[in-house]
């Protein structure tokens, strides 16, 4: 057993509001700059929908992520071109990098012409401008939310890779209001256990910090390869055009590392974060990387340990982990939510990049008779209070292509037991449920009242506190300078003369 | 290989870079703030500082938990609110004054001449050719940076030579929505007032009033806290997208179901709530009156007719009229519903005060009908004896007796009789038999009456035993009002209703009372949106959820919760000055000074009454003009002659006294040689001649009909195509050719030069919120937080208390050479609700209009109340800046006024109190914002417990809840209730048990800034927010029988106005969206190539009204520019593909903007989400004028409903902002067509 740490975010999609206040957030602290622009560290697509970058979920396109070859070693789909192996040798030449295309070209408005447009015979305008050429866009044609809330449905939901396997009457929800939804997903880097970005990076730039599992691109080491763009199936390193440096979700370690939370998890006004503490087993990873795509969620469970176990505990306090970090790991909700309950699951598993962020699937309203589409009356396919998981609209393939490399299974263990959850929730609230239809609906799913309740606290009544368990790093040893010198750092942190930023920087 | 990348060990040469992002999230400090925009959020943040600058915002998350039991409210804040800090330095900042250089010019060349700057004004405004083109050069650029010394002289100017010339009240402000930034507004408003001026109301005309508030309740608007969601069993949302609108309470919804609650979602598309729903009900657009109204026919049915449910009966008994008695009238065809059976008929009650104000009840112990304690005669009782009755105690209002009133007749009734119900879309008459008793009156002998409840039955045609007629035969009989009957009009099943109104009303009946109903914009913004609020708001009373923690009806559309509102009215409208102040109901002026009403034809044309030939007006503008002379609603200016000069002429006619200034304007009123200005809008002297905007958007988001608004009262460049309709319909008004330009001088103090500064004459610097100091409240939460200020205003930016100090400042100085001293004001205004005015009109033979002589001509009677006021214009700045001596005589609000002279003692001995001196008098200073903040708190009951005990004693005492009284109360509470109601012996009345404990309670605005705190339980509202509950309306009237403030005392299913009767709406009923072919909106237009739409302009995700729409964070999440939303297979019909440029377009104008294709929009209905900004990313039109292409609300035109017009009637009395026609745009059509040349033109 090799013990580490690692950081989980948690996100419960049936809370999602799609606000993207997480997304501004992180964009006002982190990428507001010169060659950021285009930058959005963290992003929340419109599900069905094509994404950003367009249709990264693609990886026939992308070539993103890793894949078990026949002689069983796991290896980086990039090294694999159309028909001939390539190696990183292949340096200048990345055809599965996205373009700013892919992405958009970021733009701004003419606001000065409002102040300073002569007297004229019209309204002056602002009129769009593009931040990489300056020059006038007659078109805005693309953004990093094109497709908000099913916009241009016929053009980019339709395109969503999500939707293989998809029986015909499934993909009506493109088209006809009687299986129509969407919902929305929120994304920053997932701080993968087996990160392509780092695999693939040739300057070896790009570590996981082993104190907290957090993936960083280091700013001085990085040559600008990009490779850990094209590695990343969810294409989260993000090149920055200024500075040729390549740059990503950093988990906002400074706000961590003194136990805040994430700018975007604090700022989520859905309450739909949850960040805590893991403790894994480091000798598996590989192996739960190869696993076949309908084991690949209950391996990573099992990499998982459980913090309350003496056995880990013991391992861990051995390994170097303090006191108020295996609190954390056994208060984590991050833990209970993926490992403890199984409600959550990770983010394409099937990229094999072991992602270390986990979503709860969305719960969705009953489906409508077809009649309402062909000009009858609109009337729900039943008529229960609570509605069964199989009659709701979002399909569950559909939810299973994106949270379990296709796994049904899980995705309705997790649907049944939120339901389960309401109606033990109504019984105690309201009580017109009935005592024995609650006990046969938590038998059904295998939930106790306790993990019924437990859950419910999580999920719905948390504090921040609740929400977010980080312990504080232990700044005095895991620094960067010499822990010998802590008594005199204390009166010199943070003197000398303000260093440049980004370009030319010196140390 | 896995572990190789994992780095260990920490190694500062290694990982001496990480310092890099370190640093960046380093900062100064954090500082406190909100935002002041026309938000619900009140959302506290911390404001980041770094050398010096605002760098960025996160949430507070340190607000006050309420019950350990709810989801607490951190972190509240949605991606506008933290895209603020973009704005600070942004490229569309005002950061200096600006003045077009055609005013500029004009205005140097004029000041060479006059060294007076009012003459130098007249120069130019009475010179047509340079007035017509400064109105011209109106938003076509030409701007000039400035200084604020001159610029604000100019305005000073202005206003000074229009009250010389024309009288105060043709200077307008508008500012909307203050209970963000509640000194922000104040300082405009009290400006304004100082001067005579006029503030505009903006809550009705932002179509955020729900009229059916006041109707049925008396009150503006009362709703839950958003926490309160989530102690809902059962949750409807209608009209409403609490994702997009309420994002930082959007949580709750999806928190509740997993507390165990049911939600549906009523939406025409699939809106973003929808993914919380459970069961999803796409009704077409403006149906969901029919819904509901088959909704009502099945809970009636179920639920009191097969069944009756005990709490329900003791709900509508004890707290709504359904109880009371109506009086039939015999119409030519049949049997109608008539009037309230009052004291005035009744040989026992007659002689009683106020007996038209007093209501009966069919008292089943003593066989005969009864005057019940809570008529709002009760509430000014002349009597001492009547004291202490207004309360919904069930006793008789003479002798006290216990009173069991009967809900229907139909057990004892002396006779059934054929009553006519009309279903008004099809002109179906359905006969159906109410059971009466009959009732010897002395008004009209012996008259037929019958309950509410029984006009209810007869209403949604369901049958009982015993009663024949035209009743439903069952829920699939197609006839008014059931499930079977709402298919046509919603799509909705039937089935799919009954399931609806079967789990509504069991989860009610299970829980008492944890249905809920949470309602928004998309509702209230149909012609007949008050009559779908009656519809869901009846199923709410019918259940008994209406002032029940997680039931009601939740009404969210503008932060209309001003919570310390009894101070903050008086500094705002300098009622410490001066009272009443100006207020107009905005609707009804833009209606008519934009000439909007000229492009109405006759309102049977598309408004459906039982007998169109019954209508005293065919024209909406006539209900509205006589409203304003029988003082029903506000007009200013008040009278074709200056109102300074009236008073001086009536003075050189030997008038002494101010009573009898007044008898002589009501003289040349009567005999006509005064006309009110609404009686003559296009005159030149009864236009609006000076405009301040501030805090708002008031020619862009605001304008419904902006169109109209630039060619009629801007003079400058339109769309406009339609062709007037009216003057065939129209008797009260004189008919003119419309005026080109009203307006001398457009202002807008703003922060972001967006659609209305650019077309403003003067624009002015304001500071952004993270740069003043402020006080916020919402409806939304029950804290009250500060708006702080974390930098200095940027630039030569101007808090907006800052800025009109400046002004009123420079105002003085202009004055001291005009006006020698204070002058006399005559000042007209409306009947007001909560005075003793609301009990003047009882038009109990018909409405008596004074000036077709059926009677006298008396102010404050049958006609505007008339004062006169003084007017101090040298002193405006020391007015300004001093809190006047009439805040030491009553103040308050809603009709309870404290005595606030030992309140203004103690605060001014304060040790850091600032005391001003001027005049030989000392007053407490209101220099700064702080100042002004902190006497609002110090004054208001909300946040000074000493103040909230006073009110307490004197609600008390209006209302008898004291002693045996307060008593009697709680055990009928606890009948009801049981053990929810704690034990009472301790205590001697409500204000003991209420108001008592928390005395000793002060907050500041340090305190506030230091930490939201949760507001105090006043008698200012009706929701109790003691020991953590959540707030939500009328809890206080459930629990404690208090009376609500309507005719009654009750809640109102019935409108027995003359007006509601005749234009059949006494019990509510389906009026269906307005027929598109009689609106005069798409005669002219070209119908080639494009689809014919029903225009929804919801609130949009990008944007707080227009305010962040353009914002560079949120047009980059959105489509970086104006959009309209079509479903996938019009969009095909007619060749538009996603993201084309198309143009859509109406008789009122054009509207540039691309297509957003998707499938969840239904077809025949486009989306254009309020509010976008014409300055963004338009190009031009490419017909009619070819200029440049509007926006969303250029394609709409503002109607209203004249049933919003009564007056001197209960809830039926004006109030500011809460009750009045709302200006109606949803029942709009327009066209939509691809751009031919999709290479736009700029």
């Amino acid at each position: 057993m090799d013990i580490r740490i690692q950081l989980s975010m948690c996100f419960h999609l049936d809370k999602c509001i799609g606000c993207h206040t997480c997304s501004v957030s992180c964009k006002n602290v982190w990428t507001t700059r010169q060659g950021a622009e285009y930058m959005w560290w963290n992003n929340v697509e419109t599900k069905p929908g094509a994404g950003y970058p367009l249709t990264w979920e693609d990886q026939q396109r992308y070539m993103g992520g890793w894949e078990v070859t026949a002689t069983g070693a796991l290896r980086l789909k990039l090294l694999k071109g159309p028909g001939k192996l390539r190696t990183l040798a292949n340096i200048f030449f990345q055809p599965n990098l996205p373009t700013i295309d892919d992405y958009y070209e970021p733009f701004t408005f003419d606001y000065d012409n409002l102040f300073n447009a002569p007297l004229g015979d019209d309204q002056p305008v602002a009129r769009p401008k593009s931040l990489i050429t300056g020059e006038f866009m007659d078109k805005v044609a693309l953004g990093p939310n094109w497709d908000d809330d099913f916009g241009g449905s016929p053009l980019y939901a339709a395109n969503d890779p999500n939707l293989k396997g998809l029986s015909e009457s499934q993909k009506q929800m493109l088209t006809h209001f009687h299986r129509l939804f969407y919902f929305y997903f929120p994304r920053i880097c997932n701080h993968c256990l087996n990160p392509a970005c780092v695999a693939s990076c040739p300057s070896g730039a790009i570590y996981k910090r082993g104190e907290d599992g957090i993936v960083l691109i280091d700013q001085d080491t990085c040559r600008a390869w990009r490779f850990c763009v094209s590695a990343c199936p969810y294409k989260k390193p993000y090149y920055n055009w200024n500075t040729g440096k390549s740059e990503k979700c950093i988990f906002c370690y400074p706000r961590l590392e003194v136990g805040e939370v994430n700018a975007c998890a604090h700022a989520c006004t859905g309450r739909i974060r949850f960040v805590g503490v893991l403790f894994y087993d480091a000798d598996k990873i590989e192996d739960v990387a190869k696993q076949p795509d309908d084991r690949v969620v209950e391996a990573m469970r099992e990499i998982v340990l459980d913090p309350e176990d003496p056995k880990v505990v013991e391992a861990a306090t051995k390994s170097g982990v303090e006191e108020n970090w295996i609190w954390a790991a056994q208060n984590s909700p991050a833990y209970k939510l993926f490992k403890k309950w199984r409600i959550a699951l990770p983010h394409h598993p099937e990229f094999r990049t072991v992602p270390m962020n986990f979503y709860l699937p969305p719960l969705s309203p009953i489906l409508h008779q077809a009649k309402g589409d062909e000009g009858g009356t609109y009337d729900p396919e039943s008529m229960e209070f609570f509605n069964d998981v199989e009659l709701m609209r979002i399909p569950v393939k559909y939810l299973a292509n994106l949270l379990s490399a296709g796994n049904e299974e899980l995705v309705m263990e997790s649907l049944k037991k939120q339901m389960a959850v309401r109606m033990y929730i109504r019984q105690l609230r309201v009580g017109d449920v009935g005592d024995a239809k609650v006990k046969s609906a938590l038998d059904e799913v295998g939930l106790t009242a306790e993990d019924a309740w437990e859950i419910y606290k999580l999920v719905s009544i948390a504090t921040f506190t609740e929400r977010f368990v980080i312990p504080k790093t232990h700044r005095e040893i895991k620094t960067t300078i010499d822990p010998r010198t802590m008594y005199e750092k204390r009166g010199s942190v943070g003197f000398g003369r303000k260093r440049k930023e980004l370009v030319a920087r010196e140390w | 290989m896995a572990t190789s990348w994992i780095q260990d060990i920490v190694n500062p040469v290694k990982r001496g870079w990480e310092e890099f992002y370190r640093n960046r999230w380093q900062y100064d400090k954090t500082v406190r703030s909100t935002h002041g925009n026309n938000c619900t959020g009140g959302c506290s943040w911390w404001v980041y500082v770094k050398d010096g600058l605002v760098t960025w915002e996160l949430q507070a998350t340190d607000y006050p938990l309420l019950d350990e039991s709810i989801p607490p409210y951190e972190p509240r804040g949605c991606q506008r609110g933290i895209s603020s800090s973009w704005y600070v330095y942004s490229p569309v900042r005002v950061k200096y004054p600006y003045i077009r250089s055609t005013l500029l010019e004009y205005w140097r060349e004029a000041r060479k001449k006059y060294s007076d700057p009012v003459q130098a004004w007249a120069s130019i405004v009475e010179d047509p050719e340079k007035s017509k083109k400064v109105k011209w050069s109106r938003g076509k650029g030409g701007f000039r940076r400035h200084i604020w010394d001159e610029v604000c002289e100019i305005i000073a100017a202005a206003q000074i030579y229009t009250i010389k010339n024309y009288g105060p009240d043709r200077n307008i402000s508008f500012s909307p929505i203050p209970a963000m930034s509640q000194v922000s507004y104040a300082a405009g408003a009290r400006y304004h007032q100082l001067i005579g001026g006029v503030s505009m109301s903006f809550y009705d005309y932002y179509t955020d009033l729900p009229p059916s508030s006041p109707e049925i309740w008396g009150e503006q608007t009362d709703v839950a806290e958003s926490a309160d969601w989530y102690n809902a069993g059962y949750v409807v949302v209608l009209g409403a997208t609490p994702n997009r609108t309420r994002t930082a309470d959007c949580h709750f919804m999806s928190e509740l179901r997993y507390g165990g609650a049911k939600v549906v979602v009523m939406s025409p598309d699939y809106a973003e709530v929808t993914k919380y729903a459970d069961l999803w009900l796409p009704v077409k657009t403006g149906s969901d009156g029919a819904f509901w109204m088959s909704v009502i026919h099945v809970i009636l049915k179920e639920f009191y007719v097969d069944r009756q449910v005990p709490y329900f009966v003791q709900y509508v008994k004890n707290y709504t009229d359904m109880p009371h008695l109506v009086k039939l009238q015999k119409g030519e065809d049949g049997w109608e519903m008539g009037r309230y059976l009052r004291a005035c008929d009744l040989a026992d009650y007659q002689d009683d005060d106020n007996p038209e104000w007093k209501f009966a009840m069919w008292d089943t112990r003593s066989q005969r009908p009864r005057i019940v304690y809570g008529g709002i005669g009760y509430r000014y009782p002349q009597k001492k004896e009547n004291e202490g009755k207004w309360n919904t105690l069930m006793k008789d209002g003479k002798t006290g007796e216990d009173i069991d009133p009967a809900l229907s007749l139909l057990d004892m009734k002396d006779d059934v009789l054929e009553l006519n119900t009309y279903e008004l879309d099809t002109g179906e008459v359905y006969k159906r038999q109410v059971p009466v008793k009959y009732v010897e009156t002395v008004t009209e002998g012996r008259v037929a009456v019958t309950t509410v409840f029984d006009l209810h039955m007869a209403q949604f045609g369901v049958a009982r035993d015993g009663l024949s007629g035209d009743y439903a035969t069952g829920y699939d009989d197609d006839k008014g009002f059931t499930p079977a009957w709402q298919e046509k009009y919603t799509g909705i099943g039937r089935d799919t209703v009954i399931q609806v109104a079967r789990e509504f009303a069991s989860n009610a009946e299970v829980t008492r009372g944890r249905s809920m109903v949470i309602v928004g914009a998309s509702i209230n913004h149909w012609y007949h949106a008050d009559l779908i609020y009656r519809a869901f708001t009846d199923a709410l009373m019918l259940c008994g959820c209406v002032g029940r923690n997680g039931g009601g009806m939740n009404h969210y559309v503008g932060q209309e919760r001003l919570a310390p509102f009894d101070a903050w009215g008086q500094v705002a409208f300098a009622l410490d000055w001066a009272r009443p102040p100006r207020q107009q109901n905005t609707p009804s002026y833009w209606y008519i000074y934009t000439e909007q009403w000229k492009y109405d034809s006759a309102i049977t044309d598309y408004h459906k009454v039982p007998d169109p030939e019954k209508l005293d007006y065919k024209h909406t503008a006539d209900y509205n003009v006589r409203a304003v002379r029988m003082g029903h609603l506000p007009w200013y200016p008040q009278f074709n002659q200056n109102s300074i000069a009236l008073a001086e002429e009536a003075q050189k006619n030997g008038a002494k006294t101010d009573a009898e200034i007044i008898d002589y304007v009501v003289k040349k009123l009567k005999d006509g040689s005064l006309r009110f200005s609404v009686e003559d809008p296009d005159a030149p002297e009864n236009w609006p001649r000076v405009w301040m905007i501030w805090r708002g958007n008031a020619l862009g988001s605001s304008a419904r009909g902006q169109e109209f608004f630039f060619k009629f009262l801007l003079g400058t460049h339109h769309n406009v195509g339609a062709e007037e309709a009216a003057k065939p319909y129209v008797e009260e008004i004189t008919y003119r050719e419309s005026p080109i330009g009203k307006l001398d001088l457009l202002v807008s103090i703003e922060m972001r030069m967006n659609t209305t500064p650019v077309y403003c004459d003067i624009v002015l610097p304001a500071a952004h919120w993270y740069e003043k100091e402020d006080i916020n409240t919402t409806d939304l939460h029950s804290y009250i937080l500060p708006m702080g200020a974390a930098v200095p205003p940027n630039w030569e930016a101007k808090s907006d208390w800052d800025a009109y100090k400046f002004l009123a400042k420079k105002f003085s100085e202009i004055a001291k050479n005009h006006f020698s001293g204070p002058v006399k004001d005559v000042l007209a205004a409306p009947l007001q609700h909560d005075t003793p005015a609301e009990i003047t009109q009882p038009a109990l033979d018909g409405i008596k209009d004074w000036k077709r002589g059926e009677c006298d001509p008396i102010p404050g009677i049958t006609m505007p109340n008339m004062v006169v006021a003084q007017r101090d214009y040298p002193n405006i700045y020391n007015r300004y800046i001093s809190l006047g001596p009439l805040m030491k005589s009553k103040y308050g609000f809603h009709g309870i006024m404290t005595d606030g002279g030992p309140v203004y003692e103690e605060y001014m001995n304060k040790e850091h109190t600032n005391v001003l001196e001027w005049g030989g008098q000392k007053y407490i200073s209101l220099k700064e914002a702080k100042e002004v903040a902190n006497v609002i708190l110090f004054f208001s009951s909300l946040t000074n417990g000493e103040v909230n005990y006073k009110q307490w004693k004197i609600e008390e005492h209006h209302t008898g809840l004291y002693g045996d009284n307060y008593r009697e109360a709680k055990k009928a509470v606890k009948a009801i209730y049981g053990d929810e109601v704690k034990e009472y012996e301790e205590y001697n009345g409500v204000a003991d048990e209420v108001g008592l404990p928390t005395r000793e309670v002060r907050m500041t605005y340090d305190d506030i800034a230091a930490q939201p705190r949760r507001w105090l339980t006043s008698p200012m509202w009706s929701g109790d927010t003691r020991s953590g509950r959540a707030y939500t309306g009328f809890t206080l009237q459930i629990d404690y029988r208090l009376p609500w403030r309507t005719l009654t005392g009750r809640q109102h299913f019935y409108l027995d106005h003359p007006t509601f009767l005749e234009f059949g709406e006494g019990v509510v009923t389906h009026k269906y969206k307005l027929d598109p072919r009689k609106m005069n909106e798409i005669e002219k237009s070209d119908k080639t190539d494009a689809i014919v739409c029903n225009y929804i302009t919801p609130h949009g995700k990008w944007q707080i009204h227009s305010t962040h729409y353009d914002n560079l964070r949120m047009l980059t999440l959105s489509r970086g520019g104006n959009t309209i939303w079509l479903n996938d297979r019009d969009a095909e019909s007619v060749g538009i593909k996603d993201n084309d440029w198309v143009e859509a377009y109406n008789d009122n104008g054009i509207f540039v903007c691309r297509a957003i294709v998707s499938a969840r929009i239904p077809q025949g209905v486009a989306f254009a989400y309020h509010s976008m900004e014409r300055t963004i990313n338009i190009p031009k039109s490419e017909q009619r004028n070819k200029i440049r292409g509007g926006f969303h609300n250029s394609l709409t035109r503002q109607r209203l409903k004249p049933t919003l017009m009564c007056g001197g009637y209960g809830q039926f009395s004006y109030g500011f902002n809460s009750w009045g026609p709302i200006p109606i745009i949803r029942d709009t059509t327009i066209l939509v067509r691809k751009m031919r040349n999709q290479e736009v033109k700029w």
